[in-house]
């Protein structure tokens, strides 16, 4: 029977809150952590967050009757207590796969994360996980090449990549730049990387950049035998500008470029990947900005989520944080994430923080790279925790060695394989790693001095997101 | 301070991937590598090259890959023939994981005259 117009404000909870409702396999499935302000009920946010974050308004509106507004409304579907924590609660809520244009995270994230984190009757939100369906993966590009085409081109097996992100940051000539690059190479790294801030500054503009990096590749090759790259960071103020970057960047043969895909943009980022993928070009993923969105344990948007995110839009490698080094980064929320970006199939596991089990079907994985305050100190347990299938990428760990950055590249390097070894022999890495990397040194001075310089430096912060679990 | 010894005129500069910035692996620690690649289910394969070609994608196989084979012995005995047979090239060992569709493991065993 129709239904007829009643104009006013309706509760939330009337419309969106569905306790009995079963998820489909196609809908679109969000965890939120909502704070609530003082006397609001938690089915009535729970409500009007499914609400705002979909077809809803504050008000009734009279063309909500030209549409079946019960096919198209999002559900908050379930509420649960947030473990170790009284202030706020998770809600689950439920959106039709059809109220989102395919292959757009753009417009997904534009829903998920709209208005409603402005909403006046909470105090804060934050978006701690969704569920791709598959039907909404498969109309996604994803990853241009993916890990295992990556080590088919580039031809590294049985062991995490290395990489170097070019210091200082800010300030070098293209030249000098070049050579920080060439050393680097040479010394046995995979990858040198442009820092994130690198994008076309007056002190080097991108051109000159792309031009002496490229030469320092292609020495190192001829010199070492080993296929190398550089990320290419093509950034820049329009899409246009990136894509004119990009071109260039194929042009002259590079391997491998580099975006920032949330300071760059997902609308950009997608674009990329997509000519990536049709180029035969590598897309290494920054993420300038997260912290400010992921950080805060209560409000904002968890890095699991931006993690999928990226992997939709597109990216080959995605930093990740590394547990162990100078960034902010819980070892089982890591952990986590580490498996959203490789896995084909995750399944929902509270203790890293997983709420949903995703499906990814074919779609290839992202490397997740390690950076950020990591030396050789840590390699053992850096190999440990990421595996084969990552980069490794010591910056100061590289280019603070004191004789220079081939040598700690090299030192960087013949840890690596140390540590791969022994692992593969069935040694404890974490336990023995000392003994391993004392071994390995006896035969590589570059080694030995490397562990001299920074045996002392340590960076035992206590994390600020960490999992949410029962501490009473 | 050291200097970095490499350059384009040694041929001793040329590295190959995976193990080849550790010391030349004695059998034993070539036969632990090769456990490992058994106990990872992975099927053994043998290819080889002569060293001007080494940056090739293609190196010649050395029969097929040894699928389902186990025996550690029998693997480290076709990585010698390959040798015996072509003892100027290169001979590196793989593990083919077919669930990835990529080499789990690949390690250079023998080493021809470098270019």
């Amino acid at each position: 029977m129709a239904k007829t117009y009643d104009a006013g404000v309706k509760e939330y909870r009337e419309t969106y809150w569905m306790p009995d409702y079963t998820p489909k396999d196609t809908d679109i499935l969000a965890c939120f952590k909502i704070t609530p302000q003082d006397g609001v009920p938690r089915e009535e946010l729970a409500a009007a967050v499914a609400a705002e974050s979909s077809t809803g308004t504050w008000t009734t509106v009279w063309t909500d009757l030209l549409t079946d507004l019960d096919y198209y409304k999002g559900r908050a579907y379930a509420i649960e207590d947030v473990p170790g924590d009284d202030t706020c609660f998770y809600a689950f809520i439920a959106y039709p796969i059809d109220l989102f244009e395919e292959g757009s995270v753009v417009n997904v994230m534009t829903s998920l994360v709209g208005n409603v984190f402005g909403f006046k009757a909470l105090r804060a939100l934050r978006l701690e996980d969704i569920r791709f369906p598959i039907a909404y993966v498969m109309t996604c590009n994803g990853p241009p090449q993916g890990i295992q085409q990556e080590r088919d081109i580039l031809n590294k097996y049985g062991r995490p990549m290395l990489g170097c992100t070019i210091k200082p940051k800010l300030g070098l000539s293209a030249k000098n730049y070049g050579r920080a690059c060439y050393e680097g190479l040479r010394g046995g790294l995979d990858f040198t990387k442009d820092d994130e801030n690198v994008n076309s500054q007056p002190f080097m503009r991108w051109r000159a950049r792309f031009d002496f990096v490229m030469e320092a590749i292609h020495k190192a090759e001829a010199e070492t035998g080993e296929r190398k790259g550089h990320y290419l960071n093509v950034t820049a103020a329009t899409s246009d500008e990136m894509m004119k970057r990009a071109e260039y960047a194929k042009e002259i043969g590079a391997p491998i470029i580099m975006h920032d895909y949330i300071t760059g943009g997902w609308s950009a980022n997608t674009q990329l990947a997509q000519w990536c993928q049709d180029n035969g070009m590598l897309l290494h993923i920054h993420r300038a900005m997260h912290a400010v969105l992921d950080r805060n344990p209560h409000h904002g948007i968890h890095f699991r989520v931006l993690t999928k995110i990226l992997r939709l839009s597109g990216g080959d490698h995605l930093h990740s944080g590394t547990v162990v080094g100078k960034l902010e980064g819980d070892r089982e929320a890591t952990l986590g994430w580490i498996d959203i970006m490789r896995d084909s199939y995750v399944k929902e596991d509270r203790s890293r923080g997983i709420f949903f089990d995703q499906d990814w079907g074919a779609m290839p994985g992202v490397l997740p790279v390690a950076s950020g305050g990591i030396h050789v100190w840590h390699m053992p347990a850096l190999v440990n925790i990421f595996g084969d299938d990552s980069v490794l990428q010591f910056g100061g760990g590289t280019l603070g060695h004191p004789w220079g950055n081939a040598a700690g590249a090299a030192a960087n390097r013949v840890a690596v394989e140390a540590c791969v070894e022994a692992r593969n022999m069935g040694r404890e890495l974490e336990k023995e790693g000392k003994d391993i990397l004392t071994a390995a040194a006896k035969h590589s001075p570059e080694l030995a001095a490397a562990m001299e310089t920074w045996k002392e430096i340590k960076f035992e912060f206590d994390t600020v997101d960490k999992i949410d679990v029962a501490h009473k | 301070m050291q200097d970095y010894e490499s350059s384009l005129a040694d041929a001793a500069s040329r590295k190959f991937e995976t193990f080849s910035y550790l010391p030349t692996f004695t059998p034993e620690q070539t036969r632990a590598q090769i456990e490992y690649i058994v106990s990872k289910g992975w099927n053994p394969g043998i290819e080889h090259t002569e060293p001007e070609n080494a940056a090739d994608n293609y190196w010649y196989m050395w029969k097929l890959p040894m699928f389902g084979e186990t025996d550690v012995d029998a693997i480290l005995k076709e990585v010698e023939a390959c040798h015996a047979a072509h003892p100027d090239n290169h001979v590196r060992l793989l593990g083919f994981d077919n669930f990835a569709q990529s080499a789990g493991a690949s390690m250079v065993i023998y080493r021809g005259k470098t270019v």
